[in-house]
């Protein structure tokens, strides 16, 4: 196949993945383009090539789930559980994102340009991910590893139950969840804020933002913690 | 009989306050904690013990145990994958995490499995090369907590099982507590070493019914629809759960009753959540039999299932194949007073009794101590309970299971396991009768039921 070009209106959503499954390697560079995707579930689910796709319209679930390598760009909004489980790779949304964006994602960069809704980056095991709008509530709950930039404020309960998962705030925080702190920033603070603002094309100045992480509480069983666990 | 003999004789301790309680009570009140502990439930609850067998005589006609064979080929997974899972019986191990079972066990494990031409599944740590290699047919866990969720994994996998839930806990999550987190299972589940791992009780990406039906498709997807995808289910509202489990389209749903067992959970869960295994087949197999699905969607049913008797009665009453979790342990040497050691057997009774416990009583696999060498991460403790020592051990047990399993079945006249019927069955008890809805033995009673039965 020479045009790597799918109109979701013609190709059925199948024949899709398996191309992006089993001929990538030999396209590795060349564009992939996907038209209409009209709120399809499960587009770009899978990848594991170092190639470009652009997916032009909103999306349904799980949009991009796994990714591993690939560069992916939805230019519109994405549905719940966008780059769900990501193991590497880049996944860019434009618009804004439904709940779950980045759930438990082990690597690679989630970029969301407008807002992300409820428990975005929930049990996040290492991806970095960049909001350029709000969270919703219960954001990076038991969130593990990586690291979460957020431009805009946030919900209720941020960064419950932490491990050791940094979240970076330039907004207000409605309220931080159990054992999560603000802690002070430091040189490596600022650092990362800038790479992965820079990464996400944003402009905003890393010393607005403030560092939560783990207060470490609930590290060891912790009797008195009652209904925290 | 003198007098402070004879109070003696007559003290009488309260039902509702007998010493099992009142440790629990002055226990809590004493350190505020709850008790978390391994293994299931402890206390005695309806189970397949409480059915037996109408063997054939005049009205049926049984085969011949020696020359008469008996067919154990289970498939599961024809609804959707092009690849179906084959086994030469219908007795599968269950999940077990690597970081609860060292990987000794793990490994031991898949040997078995493969030797018997069964299946075998990963767990919460996620999949290790060592069980991928030794495993034939190797079911991966998608789990609520996505430890070591990976997708190069899930495509070397045979079969996906996603968990909601387990039938020690359903509702629940985990705890696997810091003393188990050795460097490779702390680096397996993105975690520093010695922390207490708290888990979900619920997948962070989606939230009921409808979701799943598109978490399936995910999966089905990143597999090609090559794959069979279980759903697993802690028995609590089986007919409900199944069917919307069959709904979203899995191809197989596995439902664990209360005595399914768990590597550390709240003992208030094991003791008080969820329904017994025999009450959970019967309505798990009314569920698809109400959608018309009984043979199309296969049914694996686990909790409690440690011998050939327990895998015939679950059969008999309309699963398709069993899973086993804790017995299997049990096999490997879980609560045996010795070890084997370069081909030695060593007391381990010692090492029972500084955790304060006895062989026979221990539910302690959330210490990370095991005496056997099974529920270990610790270097000198796995060495207890070595691969090759392992692999034999659960290969005898799985073949004795079959062995028992299709000498039942041919008592009945059957020359396929899978042909056992309820018609095969009566209940012991009121209350098995009830849950398995089978009549009382010797009886045309099924209780709740008022149509005569004709046997
Ligand atoms: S012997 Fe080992 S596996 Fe068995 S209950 Fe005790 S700690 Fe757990």
């Amino acid at each position: 196949m020479d045009d790597l070009t799918f109109d979701l209106n013609q190709t059925p959503l199948r024949q899709v993945n398996q191309f992006l499954h089993d001929n990538l390697q030999q396209y590795a560079g060349q564009p992939v383009r996907i038209f209409h995707p009209n709120g399809a579930h499960n587009i770009a689910v899978g990848v594991n090539a170092p190639i470009e796709i652009d997916i032009f319209g909103h999306t349904g679930y799980y949009t991009a789930g796994m990714n591993q390598l690939a560069n992916i760009t939805i230019h519109g909004n994405a549905g719940p559980g966008v780059a769900e489980n990501m193991m590497s790779g880049r996944v860019h949304v434009k618009g804004f994102a439904s709940v779950s964006a980045g759930a438990s994602a082990h690597g690679g960069l989630l970029i969301i340009d407008g807002d992300a809704s409820l428990r975005c980056g929930i049990s996040l095991k290492g991806a970095d991910i960049v909001v350029g709008g709000n969270v919703g509530s219960f954001s990076a709950f038991m969130a593990q590893a990586g690291r979460m930039v957020i431009c805009g404020n946030t919900g209720d309960a941020l960064g419950d139950s932490l491990y050791e998962a940094v979240i970076y705030v330039r907004g207000t925080i409605k309220s931080l969840g159990a054992d999560a702190q603000v802690e002070p920033m430091a040189d490596q603070d600022y650092e990362a804020v800038n790479e992965l603002l820079t990464k996400a094309d944003f402009t905003f100045d890393p010393n607005e933002f403030q560092r939560i992480a783990s207060a470490k509480q609930l590290y060891h069983w912790n009797a008195d913690a009652n209904q925290e666990y | 009989m003198n007098d402070s003999l004879h109070r003696l004789f007559f003290l009488e301790e309260s039902a509702g306050y007998n010493r099992h309680i009142l440790n629990y009570i002055q226990n809590a009140a004493a350190h505020g904690l709850y008790e978390i502990r391994g293994l299931g439930a402890k206390r005695r609850l309806p189970h397949f013990d409480d059915l037996v067998f109408l063997g054939a005589s005049l009205s049926r006609y049984p085969l011949e145990g020696y020359r008469e064979k008996c067919v154990t080929k289970t498939t599961l997974g024809t609804r959707y994958a092009s690849k179906p899972i084959e086994l030469e019986m219908p007795i599968t191990i269950a999940g077990m995490s690597f970081g609860s079972l060292s990987a000794n066990v793990k490994e031991a494990l898949g040997r078995a499995a493969t030797q018997v031409g069964t299946s075998t599944t990963t767990g919460d740590g996620g999949m290790t090369p060592e069980e991928r290699r030794s495993s034939k047919t190797l079911i991966y866990q998608c789990l609520p907590s996505r430890y070591g969720f990976n997708p190069d994994d899930v495509r070397r996998a045979d079969a996906i099982e996603i968990v909601i839930g387990q039938g020690a806990k359903p509702g629940g999550g985990g705890m696997l507590l810091g003393q188990k987190v050795n460097p490779r299972v702390a680096a397996m589940r993105t975690l520093p070493e010695g922390v207490d791992q708290r888990s979900a009780c619920r997948h962070p990406d989606w939230t009921g019914p409808d979701d799943l039906t598109i978490k399936i498709q995910e999966l089905r997807e990143l597999t090609d629809w090559q794959k069979p995808i279980y759903v697993k289910i802690g028995a609590s509202r089986p007919f409900n759960d199944v069917k919307l489990a069959v709904h979203a389209g899995a191809d197989v749903v596995v439902v664990d009753g209360m005595q399914g067992g768990t590597a550390a959970t709240q003992s208030v869960f094991i003791e008080h959540v969820g329904i017994p295994t025999l009450a959970a087949v019967r309505q798990a197999v009314d569920a698809l039999e109400d959608m018309n699905m009984k043979g199309k969607v296969q049914l694996i049913v686990s909790g409690g299932i440690r011998t050939g008797a327990d895998v015939a009665k679950a059969l008999a009453i309309g699963a398709d194949a069993v899973s086993i979790g804790q017995a299997i342990l049990m096999s490997l040497g879980c609560n045996s007073d010795t070890y084997i050691q370069n081909g030695a057997h060593h007391s381990a009774v010692d090492d029972y009794h500084a955790l304060g416990t006895a062989p026979g009583y221990c539910h302690h696999c959330h210490t990370g101590k095991c005496p056997v060498g099974v529920t270990t991460q610790d270097e000198q403790l796995e060495k207890r309970l070595e691969p090759d020592v392992g692999a034999r051990r659960v290969k005898n047990y799985l073949q004795t299971l079959n062995m028992e399993l299709t000498t039942i079945a041919r008592a009945c006249g059957k020359q396929n396991v899978h042909h056992l019927e309820r018609e095969d069955l009566v209940a012991l008890t009121i209350e098995a009768a009830a849950m398995a809805r089978v009549p009382l033995a010797g009886t045309n009673w099924i209780p709740g039921y008022t149509t005569a039965i004709h046997l």
